[in-house]
């Protein structure tokens, strides 16, 4: 067994960082709830910038927030007391070697790997628990779906659902999950597909698409559930090489254009340097080092850094 | 051999009896096997307990004990049913133990990563088992379904001993009253083949229909020449 020596329960329950600043400006374009007359996307009000870039959720994005975070599987640690802060709408990539804890943050955040000790925060809520009586018990089913409802992700594999097109792929969690009337759900899933290119492809089969279609496809379902927070798992991991670059200019295009909060499990550093706000260095569960990606990429402090990036570079 | 072949009457009532208990024996073995089998994949381990009673219960006892059971020891305690009923129940029963096996071992091979996307999605755990797991999981209980399903059939042979006249029991009858065993019989093998032959092909069918909708094979259907060929990509991809 691991020595540990946290007390599970000890977190400070105030949340500056997270919850203060949910609020950053309501100034772009409210959603989609708004324009009278709603074409199909081809038309577009101000922002010159993209064309279906009405289809990306806008709004308060919340901040994130690990306290103390640990999570073992069996004897192994993987995460050790690990602290960080993701302020709302910041875009940050997790690098580091393989085995570091990376992903495993992103799939504590989706809820895939249960929380072993201490507190994560989006926003003002807690992810993992739950307030009852004024204690903090261990979050039931319900209090997960809500705060589900927060995030999306886009996995190396796509995950696509082979037993349905790339239309219902768009549409079934709209409709079933949030809700949403099926004539507004395809209206949606048009749009996004229009926004990732593949307008022409709305009732192809998922195994008639290549693999960064698929992914492009995996990136407008994940959308259209409007998160606030965004994860990408190794996105373009699995893809051929030529087809990397489509997957990252879109992705790009979509950190520009939205105000998501973004955090991003990468090996390619140039896009790593391209998309995100900040870079946190991973090694064995804890951040080695952190900063913005000039400083990282540029003039990393700390050897280990050095080290990781003459490797990933020279391969 | 004319004598045989004169009385089809009672063979055609003979196989049609066969044929209902399959069919009834096999939709109530079906039902049983998607809820035991889904009780069987449950994360809650009294669910699974449950899973486990019958399976092992109904997997580990003779059709024909079972049929006895229902038809001689029940009445006794009061619960009377119909022979065909009883019939039913014991078929239904023993097969739809099998099944429940097929049906949790076929969820529990659809890939985990289907799993995740759908909590990504924030599916409800109904809504993951009946839009993603269970359709993809469907696709890989029909060919072991189709072997269930023949033996079922195969099965039904045990209510000659409990009176119903189904195929084996009018072939007996028919060879005990023409006196010609070897025809009688050959005609009931003959038969039985039949019958199992078109539930082969409906579930061949049905597996056609669940590929297309898990879109393999696309976009052309290969031929019966390019399977029989061995061409390259004949037969399942993806």
């Amino acid at each position: 067994m691991p020595p540990t020596d946290t007390t599970p329960e000890a977190p400070t329950p105030d949340n500056a960082g997270a919850g203060g600043g949910s609020t950053p400006g309501d100034a772009p374009t409210t959603d989609e709830s708004a324009p009278a007359a709603k074409g199909v996307s081809t038309h577009k009000d101000a922002a010159g910038e993209g064309e279906a870039a009405a289809a990306l959720p806008h709004g308060a994005a919340p901040g994130i927030r690990f306290e103390k975070v640990v999570k073992r599987f069996g004897d192994n640690v993987v995460l050790r007391e690990l602290d960080f802060t993701v302020e709302p709408g910041e875009r940050v990539t997790l690098i580091g070697p393989s085995g570091s804890g990376k992903t495993t943050i992103l799939r504590l955040l989706m809820t895939l790997e249960t929380l072993n000790e201490g507190v994560i925060w989006i926003g003002d809520q807690t992810l993992w628990h739950m307030d009852r009586d004024g204690k903090r018990v261990p979050a039931n089913q319900k209090h997960l779906h809500e705060m589900r409802k927060q995030v999306g992700m886009v996995f190396q594999q796509f995950n696509l659902f082979p037993n349905m097109n790339v239309l219902r792929n768009l549409t079934e969690g709209p409709v079933r999950v949030l809700g949403v009337s099926k004539d507004e759900a395809v209206e949606r899933a048009r749009s996004l597909l229009d926004l990732v290119g593949l307008a022409d492809k709305i009732n192809a089969h998922p195994t008639q698409l290549s693999g960064g279609q698929q992914q492009r496809v995996a990136i407008a379902r994940a959308l259209a559930m409007q998160p606030k927070v965004l994860l990408l798992d190794e996105v373009t991991s699995a893809l051929d090489p030529e087809l990397v670059v489509g997957v990252q200019d879109l992705l790009r295009d979509i950190a520009r254009q939205s105000d998501l909060t973004l955090l991003c499990v990468t090996h390619e550093m140039a896009f790593a340097k391209d998309i995100s706000d900040r870079v946190l260095m991973f090694d064995q569960g804890q951040i080695v080092e952190e900063g913005p990606p000039d400083q990282i990429f540029g003039e990393p402090s700390e050897q280990r850094t050095r080290d990781f990036l003459q490797a990933v570079l020279a391969s | 051999m004319a004598d045989v072949l004169g009385s089809y009457n009672q063979w055609l009532a003979g196989a049609w009896l066969t044929i209902q208990l399959t069919l009834l024996g096999g939709a109530l073995a079906l039902a049983l096997a998607l809820v035991f089998g889904m009780a069987g994949a449950s994360r809650h381990a009294w669910v699974r307990g449950l899973n486990r009673l019958y399976v092992e219960f109904f997997r580990g006892n003779a059709t024909l004990v079972l049929l006895f059971w229902f038809f001689y020891a029940l009445p006794l305690i009061g619960l009377r049913f119909t022979t065909m009923f009883a019939a039913v129940l014991a078929l239904g029963l023993n097969i739809g133990a099998y099944g429940a096996e097929v049906v949790r071992g076929s969820i529990r091979a659809v890939p985990k990563a289907q799993y995740e996307a759908t909590v990504a999605l924030n599916f409800t755990p109904f809504q993951r088992m009946r839009r993603v797991l269970l359709p993809q999981a469907f696709a890989l209980m029909l060919p072991p379904f189709g072997n269930l399903i023949i033996e079922l059939m195969k099965g039904t042979a045990i209510v000659s001993l409990v009176g119903l006249v189904d195929l084996t029991r009018a072939s007996k009858d028919i060879q005990g009253s023409s006196g010609e065993t070897i025809a009688a019989f050959s005609v009931a093998l003959v038969l039985y083949f039949v019958i199992a032959q078109m539930l082969q092909l409906f579930v061949r069918y049905a597996e056609r229909r669940v590929d297309r909708m898990l879109g393999r094979r696309l976009p052309s259907e290969p031929s019966l020449g390019t399977i029989a060929a061995g061409a390259p990509g004949a037969g399942v991809t993806g």
